[in-house]
């Protein structure tokens, strides 16, 4: 080990740490230790030599902020007023970014090149605590408030002045091939598979045994001069190809579909295909008949793609990343955002202006009072990591977080989910052809860029089988860098822009393996050079290399005579490149460590040998009914508890951290109004500042309504989009009357392990025909709608299983929409804007309390879950559409968590006015016309000189409930009795304090 | 007359550099983006512009402390031809020109001492730091305009809503010297507002918990302007959270708030 010179900073006396106040404060509260003052510091190891007259003038200069801070080298920082303290280090090969930028900072002031190879400065943070802390408490703080024994190393007691750990990676291997036996038995390859972990399951392994077995394969081996029998890597990238992330062998296996309650069945062959891709295909039918089309892309590639207008087109995917954010919340959502942002910039020729991002969470109670598993983390530091890791994903890339979602619910607590979405525009045309597709011959290049190759994301088969040392790399957790993919997403750009790059993918799951894997299904052939690949640390085995997950890296296919201008053009962006190979039509993908043959796969067989699944689902109605709650309850309690509730208050504690503004094109952000507190429903923004040409972004999520009916569940999340959007004033896709409004839709799926298994998973059936139910909605809405998904995913198994507990997610279906906006100055927010504006609810209510959040309170569930009126819907849509076309609304806010009380409460969040509201007599009891949740319903607010017009457009389908008044107080009467009357302040103040943390 | 020239440089997450760009377009100048790399290696030299624009974002992901590295980089590395930049950059103020730096531009400028520099010899005087509510905070404030400011940018304005966006943003003043001589020379160029108006330290209207409520400073010079607020981000009304309302009270205009600052620019160009 090299001998490290040690840099401390630490505030001043007289700052205010707010750090420091902050651990204080969050010790107290969370975990009950009272650490009195804390004092934060940090340190920087440097194993770089430097003369100590140099070292102090760069650690002065370009580490140390000398009007707050002070500066210790080598003897640290110590003091009787601090008796105990804590240490964080990060793990080897866990993303140091700060080190990295000290590096940077160095080399920038002794003059030297940045060596990407090298890393010589390793960042601590350091911890003092005014209260003599015993070791125990001190863990805990370390563990469960500061860091994460995944990916730090602590240290804590007293602190004696002296650093002398440092996370360097030494790995002593040898890259070399080795052989699998799989002419075994079939419990060998069933040992096989669970050893490496493969997760391949019998019929699998069986049909590689097959391939392997094959004489013209054999001969094809022979002739190649590679084993007979697979190499590592083979398998390694046979299992990444085949696994359920890759291939969606669930969606697209063959299910039998039984119906319990009337005996009927049914096959499916591929959910995906009968119901998702072929809605879409029918939409783009209606198009084209139409003589329209802005689909231009679906299902293939990393993003879908449909057209703006002549010049340019939009690009989106929304993806999930639950099980890492589970682990390490931060690093595990800090991976999600930056690496969804990779799938559109890897979209066809790639390089896509990223517009925004959105997230979607669903996270267990913070305030969840119970036990703990072994390696569950509390809902509260999963809430915390994963925002703080959205945060810094998209802030410091450049990206307005724009719209999200939180759902809570107790069955999140095992794994949370965390959905990312990031969209785009690229130039419709680059060099005169479609941006869009990718085009690759035989002799293009295969360039990687951006960041190194660790052991970073490798399923671990090796890291169970070995002996774990202090100077082993950790690799199950990835720590995304945002700065290293911005640099790589400035060079993208302008690097396509200058016709340099001919098409490009992102590097995510699998690695290199599916990436060229993928891109080599084009020309039909590759051969990768896997020496030529730059790594993090020396001592990986070739498949290691070839599977690595290391992130920020993307792979680029480039012309040959195009190589050296583009590798120069790298150097300015400071994105390191690598030449690693070419494309082939050999129909193989030929894969080499110098001379050594590491893998010579037939690409058919890799991307089509895959057997399909069989499954069952058999579906039985639960048995259900309704609570009594009487009709004379104090109201006023009911809507602040509701207003307070967590699936309802403000998310403005978590929105505020995100950047929303950042591009200067955003018109209605999350939060507006006079003060910034009135939610929206849909986020719209402009796509040039010389233009109003803009979009909307929605998303639907009603995880809870699937516990009484999983086709309701998914039709009504898909209505909840749609009507956020029309909310703001989109407009519904129409091949007829407006055939230029495209909208593109993202379905994601997380559900339970829906795989029957007779012990481990007793009810799989029932959970696959949830699943199967959920498609059917999918493809009845959107095919009702003209509403296309582009993209989509499915994550298959959220289950946590510990000590023989399952803590399985409610099956969650996420529709995020995006529709063309004609002209953002048309669009509406949702606060009432006028004293004297008329209230009106647009829409039905019905008997729909089921699975509401007005239920939820009093611990039901209920059974008249709300039912999506499709026919009705539409028309309510479109008047809603010609009443914003005609400029009558003065706000408009969707009906939904909390029902009509709810909404009407937020529309007065915006703007220091009040509402009287006197309710019509529908037939409802009053605790269904107020909190019912039925869908397709709006509370809009009128001038009253449009009162004829809107009264005519809307005919039956809105009712004048009210008149928005300049007291400051929400008044609503039922048969002329006041049965709700509370200030504006007080709801709002029970709304802002749902979620503080 | 030709039109006014100015540069944007990006690079090293530097992210503001577009709509910083779209400002000066919309207010009638050319502006050209470019990478500090460009500048560095000497492609590309600043003295070809009237004003040199240090646009927000989080160069090096704001590691060591915001815009720590990027300011490094200006004071040590050297250039192509073996100057140090921040000596280009004090010939370009010699020469009668503008520097403006918002967000983590405005903290690019205060690390590498070209704000306040009262001393005149860019040395640090004040610094930029976690805000009080240790949170990075996206937030839209009311400032006022020092009625003695020494910039052109800020001409016949008085006040100004803005978007903040920012996790270090509280001004800290080296000494009381510099802070008197700040004040003396009226260099506290914006203040945060509270809703009566007047200058304040309350959360959230101040978002920071700056030293003088301070948003924004200019060198005694008035050719360094520096602040925290982004007006690039408010150039159309439709930017502002109270959009509908604004529109009303501003009898139907269109235009941001922030455009006048690039306006003003272009304005005092065409004058001298």
């Amino acid at each position: 080990m090299q001998t490290a010179k040690h840099v401390q900073i630490v505030l001043k006396d007289s700052m205010r740490d707010v750090a420091g106040l902050h651990v204080q404060s969050d010790a107290k509260k969370f975990l009950h230790i009272d650490t009195g003052k804390v004092k934060t510091g940090k340190i920087y190891s440097i194993v770089h030599p430097m003369p100590d007259d140099i070292l102090l003038a760069f650690a002065r200069n370009s580490l140390c902020d000398c009007i707050i801070h002070d500066l210790y080298i080598d003897r640290l920082f110590t003091s009787e007023r601090f008796p105990a303290y804590i240490l964080i280090s990060k793990l080897p090969g866990v993303t140091d970014d700060e080190g990295v930028s000290a590096q940077k900072a160095m080399c920038d002031f002794l003059n030297i090149p940045f060596d990407y190879g090298a890393h010589v400065i390793f960042t601590h943070e350091i911890y003092y605590f005014e209260n003599p802390l015993n070791d125990e408490r001190l863990k805990t703080i370390a563990e469960e408030l500061l860091g994460n024994p995944l990916v730090n190393r602590f240290e804590y007691g007293k602190f004696s002045g002296q650093v002398t750990y440092i996370p360097e990676v030494h790995l002593e291997s040898q890259p070399q091939v080795q052989t699998i036996d799989i002419f075994v038995s079939d419990e060998e390859l069933q040992k096989i598979s669970r050893e490496r972990l493969l997760a391949l399951d019998l019929h699998e392994m069986q049909a590689i045994q097959a391939y392997y077995q094959n004489q013209l394969v054999q001969a094809a081996r022979e002739k190649h001069g590679i084993s007979q029998l697979p190499t590592d890597c083979e398998i390694e990238v046979i299992a990444q190809t085949w696994s359920e992330h890759c291939k969606h062998k669930e969606f697209n296996a063959t299910i039998t579909y039984k119906d319990l309650d009337n005996g009927a069945q049914k096959t499916i062959h591929s959910l995906f295909k009968t119901y998702i891709r072929r809605s879409t295909e029918i939409i783009r039918e209606r198009y084209e008949k139409a003589g329209h089309n802005w689909l231009l892309k679906i299902f293939s590639d990393n993003a879908g793609v449909v057209r703006v207008d002549d010049q340019r087109v939009f690009v989106w995917k929304v993806e999930t990343h639950n099980s890492p954010s589970a682990l390490d919340p931060y690093g595990g959502a800090l991976t999600g955002i930056v690496g969804v942002n990779r799938d559109p910039m890897g979209t066809g020729v790639g390089g896509a202006s990223l517009l925004f991002n959105t997230d979607v969470l669903c996270f267990g109670p913070p305030d969840y009072q119970g036990k703990l598993l072994p390696g569950q983390l509390h809902p509260r530091r999963i809430m915390t990591g994963v925002v703080k890791g959205i945060e810094d994903g998209g802030n410091k890339s450049g990206i307005p977080t724009v719209n999200g979602s939180v759902v809570f619910d107790e069955r999140y607590r095992g794994k949370p989910l965390v959905f990312c979405g990031t969209g785009g525009v690229m130039p419709a045309y680059v060099d005169g052809k479609p941006s869009w597709e990718k085009r690759i011959d035989p002799g293009d290049r295969i360039i990687m860029a951006g960041g190194r190759v660790g052991k970073d994301g490798i399923h671990g088969a090796t890291f169970s089988s070995q002996e774990i040392d202090e100077h082993s790399p950790r690799s199950a957790v990835q720590i995304g860098s945002p700065i290293t993919q911005k640099n790589l997403a400035d060079f993208m750009q302008v690097a396509v822009a200058r016709g340099l790059i001919k098409s490009s993918t992102d590097n995510g799951a699998g690695g290199l393996s599916s990436s060229i894997g993928e891109l080599a299904t084009i020309p039909k052939g590759a051969f990768v050079q896997l020496a030529n690949i730059p790594l993090k640390y020396a001592g990986l085995q070739p498949w290691e290399i070839f599977v690595s997950e290391s992130q920020e890296r993307m792979t680029l296919v480039v012309e040959p005579q195009k190589v050296e201008t583009l590798f120069a053009l790298a150097e300015d962006f400071e994105v390191e490149l690598s030449d690693i190979g070419y494309f082939t039509d050999s129909g193989f993908l030929d894969v080499r460590y110098g001379e050594q043959k590491v893998a010579y796969l037939d690409l058919i067989f890799l991307h089509d040998g895959v057997p399909t699944k069989r499954m069952e689902a058999e579906w039985k109605k639960p048995k259900l009914s309704e609570p009594i709650i009487k009709e004379s309850l104090d109201y006023n309690d009911v809507l602040l508890k509701l207003l307070g509730s967590l699936n309802i208050c403000s998310r403005e504690t978590i929105i505020r951290r995100y950047d929303h503004e950042v591009k200067g094109k955003s018109i209605v952000k999350p939060l507006m109004g006079q003060n910034g507190y009135a939610p929206q429903d849909a986020a719209v923004l402009r796509l040039d500042f010389d233009s109003y040409v803009g979009i909307a972004i929605s998303n639907g999520i009603l995880p809870r309504y699937g516990d009484i009916d999983p086709y309701q569940m998914a039709a009504g999340s898909f209505d909840e989009a749609v009507r956020g959007i029309i909310a703001v004033g989109g407009r519904l896709p129409d091949p007829q009357t407006d055939p230029d409004i495209f909208w593109s839709v993202n379905d994601n799926f997380c559900v339970p392990d829906s795989l029957y298994h007779p012990q481990n998973n007793p009810d799989g059936k029932l959970k696959l025909a949830k699943l199967v139910q959920m498609n059917e909605a999918l493809f009845d809405m959107a095919t009702f709608f003209n509403i296309p998904m582009t993209s989509g995913k499915d994550s298959m198994k959220n289950d946590f299983i510990k000590e023989g507990v399952k803590i399985s997610v409610p099956p969650t279906i996420l529709f995020s929409m995006v529709a063309k906006i004609p002209d953002v100055r048309k669009t509406i927010t949702t606060d009432f804007k006028h004293e004297g504006d008329l209230i009106y609810q647009v829409g039905h209510t019905y008997d729909e309390l089921g699975a509401s959040e007005f239920y939820h309170l009093f611990g039901e569930l209920g059974a008249n879950v709300p039912r999506v009126r499709k026919e009705q819907a539409l028309r309510i849509y479109r008047k809603m559409m010609e009443a914003i076309e005609q400029q009558l609304l003065s706000s408009a806010h969707d009906c939904s968590d909390g029902g009509l009380a709810v909404a009407l409460a937020e529309c007065a969040f915006g703007g220091n006015l009040g509402a009287l509201v006197e309710l019509p007599d529908f037939d409802l009891s009053l605790n269904a016309l107020l909190f019912a949740e039925s869908h397709s319903r709006f509370v809009v607010s009128v001038a009253p000189q449009n009162q004829p017009a809107f009264e005519k457009i809307m005919g039956d389908d809105a009712f004048l409930i009210g008149q928005v008044s300049g007291r400051q107080k929400l008044e609503i009467d039922h048969q002329n009795k006041t049965v709700l009357a509370l200030d504006v302040q007080a709801m709002l103040d029970a709304w802002r304090s749902g979620l503080v943390f | 007359m030709s039109k006014m020239r100015v540069l944007v440089v990006t690079g090293f997450g530097i992210n503001c550099e577009v709509e910083m760009a779209a400002a000066y377009r919309l207010a009638g100048a050319e502006a050209d983006i470019v990478h500090l790399n460009e500048v560095f290696k000497e492609r590309v030299s600043i003295h070809d512009y009237q004003v040199l624009n240090f646009p927000g974002g989080f160069s090096f992901g704001d590691d060591l402390g915001s815009a720590k590295v990027l300011s490094n980089k200006f004071k040590f590395k050297k250039m192509a031809s073996g100057r140090h930049f921040i000596d280009d950059l004090a010939r370009f103020l010699q020469d009668g020109k503008f520097i403006i730096g918002v967000c983590n531009g405005f903290q690019a400028l205060v690390k590498m001492g070209l704000l306040p520099n009262i001393g005149g010899n860019f040395e640090q005087e004040v610094t930029l730091t976690h805000n009080d509510s240790g949170k990075f905070e996206d937030r839209w404030v009311t400032c006022g305009v020092h009625p003695q400011n020494r910039t052109p940018f800020l001409k016949g304005i008085e006040k100004i809503d803005l978007p903040v966006r920012h996790g270090e943003g509280k001004l800290i003043i080296r000494d009381a010297q510099i802070e008197r001589a700040i004040l003396e020379q009226n260099l506290n160029c914006l203040t945060y507002l509270g809703p009566d108006g007047q200058p304040t330290a309350d959360y959230p209207y101040n978002p920071n918990g700056s030293e003088l409520n301070c948003a924004g400073l200019t060198d005694p010079s008035g050719r360094v302007f520096g602040l925290m607020p982004h007006p690039e981000a408010y150039l159309s009304i439709y930017n502002h959270p109270a959009w509908p309302r604004k529109k009303e009270q501003n009898g139907g205009s269109e235009q941001g708030e922030g455009l006048q600052l690039f306006k003003n620019m272009v304005d005092y160009f065409s004058n001298h």
